[in-house]
């Protein structure tokens, strides 16, 4: 196996891009990135591109073919263009495929991008194919709907550990205010605790402000082997570890509902492939969907002790320049969640952190990232370690 | 909303609370499952019917309706574990102000849903608080 390093990176603007399609929006981040490792498209091996459901929110399947094509990539090139679909985690995963690519020695320059329009579809139809991600037929059929199933994770992790709304809120009040830091987010107002408790009940405890928006959006890497990676820029940012793991598609299958198996086990994996612990890791980017998720995320991956990922969330030890800052970004909840295109993401956003290149969101002396990107209500889990040496 | 076939698939489960049990490992699943994940290909499935009791595990009281359930906001919807051991997702007709985790329940015959106004209307089943 070769060590694999990341070379390019663009994600587009997050938000309602009302005026744009999804090739528009794949392009645009498809050649940012490889304008980023100034790699021409006669030097691309293969395509990965995750999009978790193009045929509900914009009536179109065959979405690697079509961005291979507008990318340039087919007529007279003719480059292998795959799509991955993992739920919410479809863009993580298309990370980890190309990563597998390189790594084998199959292919040495690989893209892998993410990408979903969301808001060609009104938000009750969104809604409705997002609900796909869960059982739709021992889940769905009764009504239930995915602030439904994270609201009952968050009611158990309520009873059992003592975690209040205030604690599901300090993520939001977080995360907001790291995406009003970041250009791309789409939101970009800062917010308080009193403002999510306020904000509408969407499925008890949780508000609408504990959720994740509807958002269009895409996201790019260039993967190459590290051997050659100072071919292309003087950053590059190598993988440490790639994992993946699933679990039951129904939440009520879970052998601990508050528990995210599939993360713990994935994350475990990639500590053991990265020879890291948590405390090695400088900064994460976690699949904060819902408030609760973010909890039981720095819990799952051993940031916080079980239980405890409220506490340690109000806090702050998950703020910028605290111990562990995580989704500095935004998050899903304030940079916005296309959800094909959020693995992808956070992977930029990390390469971003590593080089050092942040801004005022910047983690000083970051050296270790990790991105953990969830399909569903955690039936599919993938996490990735990223690090500036080698 | 589920389409007539995906329906029509379930209803013995649907109607009746119809799982299986695996004959090599005692474990029982609801919905059936024709594997069981504990023996995989070693284990024995049979058909078995759930005698409806059980247990809220957690809940959740959705305002935000799922397409096709507006008509039914706010309503319930708990994760259940049967007396036999499975768990399943489903609504709880009671009072949002009285529901706990660890409340006793049983299972009803009731409308589900249905596809629009004249549409197909689906049945199955619901959950009430054991004593009513």
């Amino acid at each position: 196996m070769r060590d694999v390093a990341i070379i390019g990176v663009k994600n587009t603007k997050f938000g309602e891009l009302w005026g744009r399609s999804l090739r528009d929006i794949v392009v645009e981040a498809g050649a940012g990135a490889l304008e980023d490792a100034d790699v021409g498209g006669r030097e691309i091996d293969s395509l990965y591109v995750g999009n978790m459901s193009g045929g509900r929110f914009i009536d179109q399947e065959h979405i690697g073919a079509l961005i291979a094509d507008y990318s340039g990539l087919s007529k007279n090139l003719h480059v292998p263009a795959t799509r991955v679909e993992a739920a919410c985690a479809s863009g993580g995963l298309a990370l980890r495929q190309a990563i597998m690519a390189v790594a084998s020695g199959y292919n040495d320059i690989v893209i892998a991008a993410g990408a979903e329009k969301m808001t060609d579809v009104g938000s009750e139809e969104a809604s409705s194919a997002l609900a796909a991600a869960a059982d739709r037929e021992w889940e769905g059929m009764t009504g239930a709907t995915f602030p439904g199933l994270y609201a009952m994770i968050a009611r158990l992790h309520m009873h059992r550990y003592g975690t209040t709304s205030e604690q599901l809120a300090e993520v939001a009040v977080k995360n907001h205010k790291n995406g009003s830091l970041n250009p791309i987010a789409q939101y970009k107002n800062r917010i308080t605790v009193k403002d999510v408790l306020n904000s509408i009940m969407v499925a008890d405890p949780l508000h609408i402000f504990d959720c994740s928006p509807i958002t269009d959006g895409a996201s790019a890497v260039v993967l190459a082997p590290a051997d050659i990676a100072h071919k292309y820029t003087d950053t590059p940012i190598y993988i440490r570890a790639t994992a993946q793991a699933s679990d039951t598609i129904a939440l009520h299958d879970r052998r601990d509902i508050t528990t995210l198996d599939a993360t713990v086990m994935a994350a475990k994996r990639a500590y053991s492939m990265a020879k890291l612990r948590p405390e090695d890791i400088d900064l994460a980017e976690v699949h904060d969907c819902f408030t609760i998720a973010e909890i039981c995320a720095i819990e799952d991956l051993g940031f916080a002790e079980k239980g405890k990922g409220g506490i340690v969330t109000a806090n702050g030890e998950t703020a910028i320049g605290s111990r562990i800052p995580v989704n500095t970004s935004g998050g899903l909840k304030a940079c916005g969640h296309p959800v094909g295109a959020t693995g992808i993401k956070q992977a930029v956003e990390i390469v971003t952190q590593l080089r050092g290149e942040a801004g005022q969101r910047q983690v000083e002396g970051a050296e270790y990232g990790m991105t953990h990107n969830v399909g569903g209500s955690g039936a599919t889990a993938v996490v990735h370690i990223f690090s500036r040496e080698r | 909303m589920a389409s007539v076939p995906r329906f029509w698939r379930g209803i013995g489960s649907r109607y009746n609370l119809e799982g299986t049990r695996c004959n090599e490992c005692g474990e029982y699943f609801y919905p059936p499952r024709n594997f069981c994940v504990n023996c995989r290909r070693v284990g024995h499935i049979e058909p078995y019917k759930f005698k409806g009791t059980g247990e809220i595990i957690s809940y959740t009281v959705i305002h935000t309706a799922a397409e096709g359930f507006e008509d039914q906001t706010p309503y319930i919807l708990a994760i259940i574990e049967l007396d036999e051991g499975p768990r399943l997702t489903s609504q709880v007709i009671g009072n949002p102000e009285k529901i706990h985790i660890g409340m006793r329940v049983r299972s009803v015959f009731r409308k589900l849903g249905e596809d629009g106004e004249g549409g197909m209307i689906y049945y199955g089943t619901k959950f009430v608080p054991e004593n009513e």
